[in-house]
């Protein structure tokens, strides 16, 4: 079954095509790979799913309803969250408020109950940390969670990222370069981590990645953009020898010699 | 002697007493020289003194408030200058319930307001024509002025109203970032200045430059409240609930949803905040406090024209938020005073012992170096100063801490379960995928 339905969908910045349209079929509970050179539009392709972007046209579709003309914070709700290439973390709150906003959007506790502390809300806040906590502990970093966000080393920063996105309770999580600037042992670390999502917590993952040892290992399914269009899908084995792939990859030359 | 230092800041006990013998001497000190202005602000020093001693939150508390609500009106009352004294008092606890508003629009939603004064005048305003005989130059029903029994209700309603012009000033801001919303807000507080500084026509409402003069003083069981010590008590009573709903809401879920779009919008929204309605809650909750003020000044004044609510006190307000610690309620509490006081008391100390110092033929120093009319000078200067040592002001912002223990005492199994290095898994029978 298709969690993440993707038609016909183009963004345009003036008159550069940044997307053309990509058609994408992502089953429930998979691992599924965007790759592509630099500037291929891949992070423009999740600002639209995301909502960041509204498309120029095309649908998007989330176990067969439209997302298409929400806000950021709707498509959230429906159960879409993500991570950032260049990553964006709550600097000043300590690591665990930051997976506490994660929760935003499913928290049951307003401003009355706040102000008056009602039981109702007391009891949701201490659920909503302990859940914080437990997803810390999951991530590795329950040691950390009084330090302020920014003060994390790099690879703590992503994995933080992640924690933060899974508290939102998404069905499908998108990570945007989860593996850029970690060494091989974090890399490793990061893998076993996807995987135990996709098993444990049944979330659907959709990835950018440019280290093709992850990607190859990881992923289910492959989608190829170059110049904002989709040129090649599949498995892994089809993507590592396609003509195309390569050719886009390494240059015209290195088809022919290699 | 670093030893005995190291040994009485653990020591409760040591600290309570020397805290008890501080507060003695410097009441006692107050109530024989009356005149000592050095003796009252030494005074108020010693609730900055209780902030950092290592008691129990509730006891702080107690203490703190037996200070501000008993100890400091009894010895400021044995002389002439108690109305003076109390006017201070009050307009550092009106200065401080408004600080506190406009550090939830800049230092937890992040959301530079430099019209914040706009929403004070809102509130000084709706008392103001309500509670004198200006309502009945333009409404043709019912009796006015209102009789100071309203006043309460006003308090509300002035709130209300600031917070509704919070949400209209909001609507039209959101677009807008940065240094762009410091300017939008400017001009919305200068609009609201010029409105009703010539709001007199067509229909008189707020009775242009001529101001509102005679609004009624409040009145409860009978007691009118005309004094500067009565309405600290009023002023006191609105901070305390003021303080109460700021500290309640920063450890919320609206709290932690201003903080997260401060440090990154995108990031918010994409984790579920809803921007917009994020945004117009600190802009309204902030306003009704400065609205609720507002009403106090006005009531305070009996007088409220245009002229109190100009940029300069917008920018004062500003200040004693980033001179106390941008996002941090005790910071921006302590700015609130020590600006407010240095406005009030130290310069017009310094400029009246020099204009004596003038007539007395000691030094002569030309009326234009005057402290009092150096004001912009010296806050200029301190920003200057806080910006190159200090930037996170006074009492910087702080994080909840929390304790790991307790949310380890879990009574819900964990769904999350710490992933295994893949290797485990692989011996332990791969029950993966």
């Amino acid at each position: 079954m298709n969690v993440l339905e993707v038609t016909d969908l183009t963004k345009k910045f003036g008159g550069l095509y940044a997307n053309t349209n990509i058609n994408m079929s992502i089953k429930k509970n998979s691992i599924t790979a965007v790759i592509g050179p630099n500037g291929a539009g891949k992070t423009t392709f999740f600002n639209m799913i995301t909502a960041v972007y509204k498309p120029t046209s095309g649908d998007i579709l989330l176990n067969g309803k439209s997302l298409v003309g929400l806000k950021p914070h709707q498509v959230t709700k429906f159960g879409i969250a993500r991570t950032f290439q260049n990553i964006r973390l709550f600097h000043d709150l300590t690591v665990l408020d930051n997976v506490l906003v994660g929760m935003h959007h499913h928290l049951k506790s307003n401003w009355v109950g706040a102000l008056f502390q009602m039981p109702r809300t007391r009891h949701a806040e201490d659920n909503a940390k302990k859940e914080a906590y437990q997803l810390l502990e999951y991530v590795g970093l329950a040691d950390l969670l009084n330090e302020s966000a920014g003060n994390l080393s790099y690879g703590a920063q992503r994995r933080l990222e992640i924690a933060r996105a899974i508290a939102a309770k998404p069905k499908v999580l998108l990570l945007d370069e989860p593996a850029a600037g970690m060494n091989p042992k974090e890399t490793k670390k990061l893998t076993d981590l996807i995987h135990d999502m996709r098993s444990k917590l049944d979330i659907t993952i959709v990835l950018i990645e440019h280290d093709m040892k992850l990607v190859m290992e990881i992923s289910d399914y492959i989608y190829v953009l170059d110049h904002g269009e989709e040129i090649a899908s599949g498995k892994p084995d089809d993507i590592r020898n396609n003509p195309r792939v390569i050719e886009a990859y390494l240059g015209k030359g290195a088809v022919a010699n290699g | 002697m670093r030893k005995l230092v190291d040994l009485f800041s653990q020591n409760k006990k040591a600290q309570l007493l020397l805290f008890i013998v501080y507060v003695a001497v410097t009441s006692l000190s107050l109530i024989l020289a009356q005149q000592s202005v050095v003796a009252f602000l030494l005074l108020l020093f010693s609730i900055l003194l209780l902030y950092f001693l290592k008691l129990n939150t509730k006891a702080k508390w107690i203490i703190g408030l037996l200070i501000v609500a008993v100890l400091i009106p009894f010895s400021a009352s044995q002389g002439q200058a108690y109305e003076s004294y109390m006017d201070v008092a009050t307009l550092v606890g009106i200065y401080c319930a408004m600080a506190l508003g406009l550090n939830i629009v800049v230092g937890f939603a992040g959301l530079l307001d430099l019209g914040f004064i706009a929403f004070f005048a809102v509130g000084a305003y709706t008392y103001g024509i309500f509670a004198s005989a200006q309502a009945s130059k333009f409404l043709h029903f019912g009796h006015f002025p209102l009789s100071g029994e309203s006043f309460w209700i006003f308090i509300l309603i002035g709130g209300i109203v600031a917070a509704i012009f919070g949400i209209l000033l909001g609507i039209p801001v959101l677009r807008v970032k940065g240094d762009y919303l410091a300017i939008v807000t400017l001009g919305f507080g200068e609009i609201i200045r010029i409105i009703f500084n010539n709001l007199d026509h067509p229909i008189n409402i707020t009775n242009g430059s001529m101001g509102i003069a005679s609004i009624a003083p409040p009145k409860i069981f009978g007691i009118v409240i005309a004094n500067a010590s009565q309405f600290y008590y009023v002023a006191l009573a609105i901070l305390l609930v003021v303080i109460y709903i700021v500290t309640r809401l920063e450890h919320s879920k609206i709290g932690r949803a201003w903080k997260a779009i401060r440090d990154n919008e995108i990031a918010g929204q994409a984790m579920g905040i809803p921007l917009v309605k994020t945004k117009l809650t600190a802009f309204a909750i902030g306003a009704s406090f400065s609205g609720m003020m507002g009403v106090v000044f006005a009531a305070k004044q009996t007088y409220v024209d245009a002229t109190s609510f100009t940029l300069l006190e917008s920018t004062t307000v500003l200040v004693m938020v980033l001179l106390g610690g941008m996002g941090s309620v005790p910071g921006v509490i302590l700015g609130a005073a020590v600006v407010t006081i240095l406005n009030l008391q130290v310069l017009t100390e310094v400029s009246n012992w020099l204009n004596q110092l003038n007539t007395n033929g000691v030094i002569s120093v030309p009326d234009a170096l005057s402290p009092a009319k150096m004001q912009r000078f010296i806050f200029g200067l301190l920003l200057i100063l806080f910006a190159l040592y200090r930037p996170k002001g006074l009492i910087p912002a702080k994080n909840q801490k929390y304790d790991a223990n307790k949310l380890k005492k879990s009574t819900t199994k964990s769904m999350y379960v710490e992933p295994q290095v893949s290797n485990d898994k692989k011996a332990s029978g791969g029950s993966e995928i």
